[in-house]
Parts: structure tokens; sequence; C-alpha cells
């Protein structure tokens, strides 16, 4: 590239070539796949024969379809579990074992606890849902432990009640998603100039006032990744509902992504499936928009 | 973005260096510990009571519930399991597809990569925005013109539609985390190269791939991670129980009814046991690069 003779535009297409098998993947894997998606969401159609034309007619049944209301209401919901809870306790935790568990304690234990909390983040979602399942259950170890402790009356059938069942899962969510805002939050620390705290801590700043003055703000661009990016997970909940509640009971944990799956793969409404899934995509990719144009800009500075 | 995240895991070790002197010890440090471990406990607790009542036997349940230590080791739950669901085929299917997709996904990202980072083709920026924004949309909006596909060329069912599919997507992730990298070659070296008359395919193979090796390995250890825990698609695509993943057994799973405490335990288990493993052979990757995995 420095030499500027005319050969540059042929060595450019010559790179073109390497791009080829890439493009093909994704043009039949992801971007054909999403148009056909688009296309099926106005039409009728059961998987077999042929597509009818429908116009906008599944995005008006959509309107007026309580249970594609509800699993939306229920994404905001776990946006709580996916995003501000995990995101209070992660931020807590990383400046407790950031600078006070390592600083007293030592670099190994503080390592060592932020890989516990990590533990569950890498383990499939499918197997947790198993091992809360099991902990869940009317005769499992959560009711147990309740009487053990003399607080039998708290027993619930936890994720067999439509009163209980959201926050069953939310928890479940909430168990997944610590160790990750942790870690992210962790690495961002390591950024931060000790000096600040240092002075801070000459001043008499006390550590509730550090984490709020210098530790938050400067973690500011880590929380802004972490929350969006969870919050596009959020959308995508899917895994531990099938495995928990299977969107029940009576509709009490349906979340947009199962809903999805139910009328593809089980009523076989596949373009009212699909139009489900267009709006799912609509909002993720706005959310994503955000995400990527903040990028650039942390690029370019 | 993705050379500053790559490299966190190192510059947390190395601001450590010198801890602050002249620092209080007081006994308030005791209760924060505490509190710390009380919370890990809290979090691990599940694993414990997993492990522990994978190894009782039904009678010793029943007698002595959940929290009690095993009066002996029993593995005859954990057995009746792996036989159940066949787990023996299930971790050679998730080691086989999880395997194939880290090296066709890492081949792709690496060629993508190339013409991206080293050959600064034209229209890159706007090829990455979109081959993000392809992995960032829920899989539901790409999932049923896959099965009908896959149903057309007789694909369906077999694994082969998974990890065409999955080296698919995550080699659109891997090129922009491996275009970031290429992005900053050192040129000298590929024009020294060049000079030499070394073509350009010489160059990726002879020049580029030795420098890169150690990205290309953490990368292919993230597809293989990732791709162990896929769900949605795999759940579709793999009907037959010879085919299926470890993930998409332990999904359907709850479906099966295990009565059993101990058999549910010892699912869990062995459900737990490979990312335990692959937790502590790859911990340093993992946790290193959990900022470049945010957008998955």
């Amino acid at each position: 590239m420095a030499v500027g003779y005319g050969a540059a535009p042929t060595q450019q297409r010559g790179y073109y070539l390497y791009l080829i098998p890439g493009a093909l993947g994704f043009i039949v894997i992801v971007l054909g796949p999403q148009i056909a998606n688009f296309v099926l969401s106005f039409t009728v159609w059961k998987g077999v024969g042929l597509p009818r034309w429908a116009g906008l007619q599944n995005y008006q049944r959509l309107l007026q379809d309580d249970q594609f209301w509800g699993s939306m209401i229920h994404t905001l919901l776990f946006i709580i579990s996916m995003t501000i809870i995990p995101v209070l306790i992660g931020l807590v935790l990383a400046a407790l074992l950031f600078d006070y568990i390592r600083e007293q304690f030592g670099e190994q234990i503080s390592s060592l606890l932020r890989a516990g909390f990590y533990l569950p983040q890498i383990l499939p979602v499918t197997t947790a849902g198993v091992l809360w399942g099991w902990i869940l259950s009317p005769i499992g170890v959560a009711n147990i432990v309740l009487k053990a402790i003399g607080l039998g009356g708290l027993a619930q059938n936890w994720i067999g009640d439509a009163t209980w069942a959201l926050a069953a899962v939310s928890l479940v969510i909430v168990w997944i998603q610590v160790g990750y805002c942790l870690v992210v939050f962790m690495a961002g620390l390591s950024r931060i100039d000790p000096s600040l705290y240092e002075a801070a801590q000459l001043d008499g700043a006390g550590w509730w006032q550090r984490l709020f003055a210098i530790t938050v703000p400067m973690l500011a661009p880590e929380i802004f990744v972490v929350v969006l990016t969870t919050m596009i997970a959020a959308l995508k909940v899917f895994a531990p509902v099938f495995v928990l509640t299977a969107g029940g009971p009576d509709n009490a944990t349906l979340v947009p992504s199962y809903l999805t799956y139910y009328h593809f793969f089980t009523t076989q409404r596949v373009g009212y499936a699909a139009a489900i899934a267009v709006v799912q995509t609509v909002i993720t990719v706005a959310l994503a928009v955000i995400f990527l144009r903040f990028q650039s800009r942390q690029e370019a500075t | 973005m993705a050379e500053a995240t790559l490299s966190i895991g190192d510059s947390a070790a190395r601001s450590t260096a010198s801890p602050r002197r002249g620092k209080r010890r007081s006994p308030f440090r005791w209760v924060v510990l505490a509190l710390v471990i009380v919370l890990i406990l809290g979090t691990l607790f599940p694993f414990l009571l997993a492990l522990v009542n994978a190894v009782k036997s039904g009678v010793d349940y029943a007698q002595n519930g959940p929290l009690s230590i095993p009066t002996a080791l029993d593995f005859s739950a954990l057995i009746k399991f792996w036989n159940l669901s066949d787990f023996t085929r299930k971790l050679i299917n998730s080691v086989t597809i999880s395997a194939a997709v880290a090296v066709f996904g890492v081949l792709l990202s690496l060629l993508n990569a190339f013409a991206i980072g080293i050959g600064k083709v034209r229209g890159s920026r706007a090829i990455l925005i979109i081959l993000l924004l392809g992995i960032m949309v829920p899989q539901e909006s790409i999932v049923y013109p896959l099965y009908y596909m896959a149903k057309a060329t007789g694909l369906y069912d077999s694994q082969l539609s998974v990890i065409i599919v999955f080296a698919v997507l995550q080699s659109a992730f891997g090129t922009y985390l491996l275009s970031s990298v290429l992005g900053v070659f050192p040129r000298e070296i590929i024009e020294a190269a060049e000079i030499d008359g070394a073509t350009r395919w010489q160059v990726l193979w002879m020049v580029v791939v030795p420098v890169l090796r150690p990205t290309l390995m953490v990368v292919g250890t993230f597809f293989f991670i990732w791709t162990w825990n896929e769900f949605l698609i795999p759940l579709v695509m793999l009907v037959s129980n010879n085919n299926q993943t470890v993930s998409v057994a332990m999904g359907l799973t709850r479906g099966q009814n295990l009565s059993d405490p101990t058999m549910q335990a010892a699912a869990s288990l062995l459900g737990i046991a490979p990312t335990i493993i692959f937790f502590l052979i790859f911990q340093r990757t993992l946790t290193r690069g959990v900022v470049v995995g945010a957008i998955k």
C-alpha cells in the first residue's frame, strides 16, 4: 500500500477472491433466510404447498394477540433480571473484588472468586435449566431448605405456579448473568489509574463514595456495552424458558422467542411466527445500531 | 476494540504489581470477605448439590434428603442416565460438531479477515457492519428458512447442516475480530515476502498464519464452546436421538419426566462436567475474551 504505483487496484481486486467463500456462506445461511423470513411474514403458510399472500394481516393480528403482548411485557421484565440486577450486583462485586479483596487478600483470592462467579455463565443454558428445574420443583431443594430453616410456609411450586414462575426463571437468569457483568467490569477497572483512588482516600472518601465518584463514572463505557448487549440478549431469551417452563404455566413465562418457535413448529402458522420474528429483529437491529455507533465512537477516540 | 479487549487479562495482572502502602488492616476486612464468600457459596451451591446428589443412592436421598453428604458413593443414577440418554453418543456428536465448526469457522474468518484487514478491500466497514448485524439478530428470524432448506436439500437431521450453519454464523463474528487484528499487522513483513516473490496465497499461509496462530487458537476455542452451548438450531435440525448434542439432550430431559431426583442431579452433573473441564483448560482464554463475545 505504501508504494503508490498503478498496480494497487488489481491488487485489491485479487483480495476480493478471499471473500468469496465467506460471502457465499453468509448469503445462503444468513441473508437469504432473513429475506425469506421477512417475505413469509406477509403470507399465510402451513409449511407445505405454496404460501398465500396476506399483506399486513399477520401484523394486524399480532397487535390484537394477548399472547404476543404478554410475551413483550415479559421481555421487559426480563430486562430487570438480565440487565438491571446483574449490572448492579456486578458493579458492587467488581469494585469489592478489585479494590478491597485484592488489596487486602491478594490477587489470587480475587481471581479465584471472579472465576467462581463466572462459572454459571459458561454452562450450557439447558444444563442450568435441568439443574434449577430440579432445585425449584415442588419437592426440590429450595423448598426443603425453606422447611429446614423454619420457613416452610414460604414453600411454593416455584416453576409450576403462575404467580411465581416468572420470578423463578428470573432468579436463574440473574444467577447466569452476574458473572458476565463482573468479568467485564473487572477488566474495565484495570484501566483506572490507582492514584485516583489514593487521592480520594487521602481526601477521606469512604468506599461507597469512591464507588459512585470514581468507579461508576470511569466504567461508563463498560456499563453501556453490558447494558445494551444484555438488553439484546433479553429479547432473545429462549432456552431457560424452553427448559424450565415451556412458556407456562398459563403463559406466565411466555417470551417472543418461545412464541415464535411454538407457531413455527407446533401450530405451523409459519407466516405468523415469521411476523413475530421480524418484530424481534427490528427491535434488535435498532439496539444494535446504537451499540455499533457507540463502538465506532470509542474506536475513534 | 478487539485487540484492546483481548489483552485485558494481562493488563489486569500487571497493574497489581504495586500494592498501596500504609493501608489499614481493620477487622472490617474479614466482614467483607465473609460477605463475598457467602455470595460465592450461594453461586456455587447448585453445582455442589448436583455433585452430592448425583453420587447418592435413591434410598439415601429418600431418607436424608438432598442436603446430606452421601453415606456411600453410588454411581447407579449416573450410569442409568448415561445409558438412558446414550450419553457417549451425545458427547461424540457435540465434540464432532463443535470441533468441525471451530476449524471451518476459523478458516472462513481467516480468509475474510485477510481480504479486509490486509487487503483493505473497499467497503470493508460496510461488510463488517452487515456481518455483525447478521449475528446479532435473533436466530428465530432465520431458523424456519434454514429448516426448510435443510429438508429440501436432504440435509435435515444431519450434523452437517448444523456444522455449516454455525461455521458461517461464528465466522461472521470471527471476521470482525480477526480483521481488526490483521488491520494492524506489520506491513513490512508482508512487503518483504512479496519482494521475495511470494504470492498472496503464500503470504497468507507462510507469513500471516504462523504469526496469528495464538489468536486463531483463541478464536477457535470460543467457536468450540459457543457451538457446544447452542440450542435452538440444533434442536430444530437434529430430531433423531442419534444425532443430538449434549445441549439438546439436556433441553429435552425435562420432557422425559425424570421422576427420580438423583437422576435429575446425575443429568445435571453430566451436563456440567464437560464445561468444568473446558473451564479448567481454557480459564484464562475464556475470561479474557468475554468482552469480545459480548455481542453474541
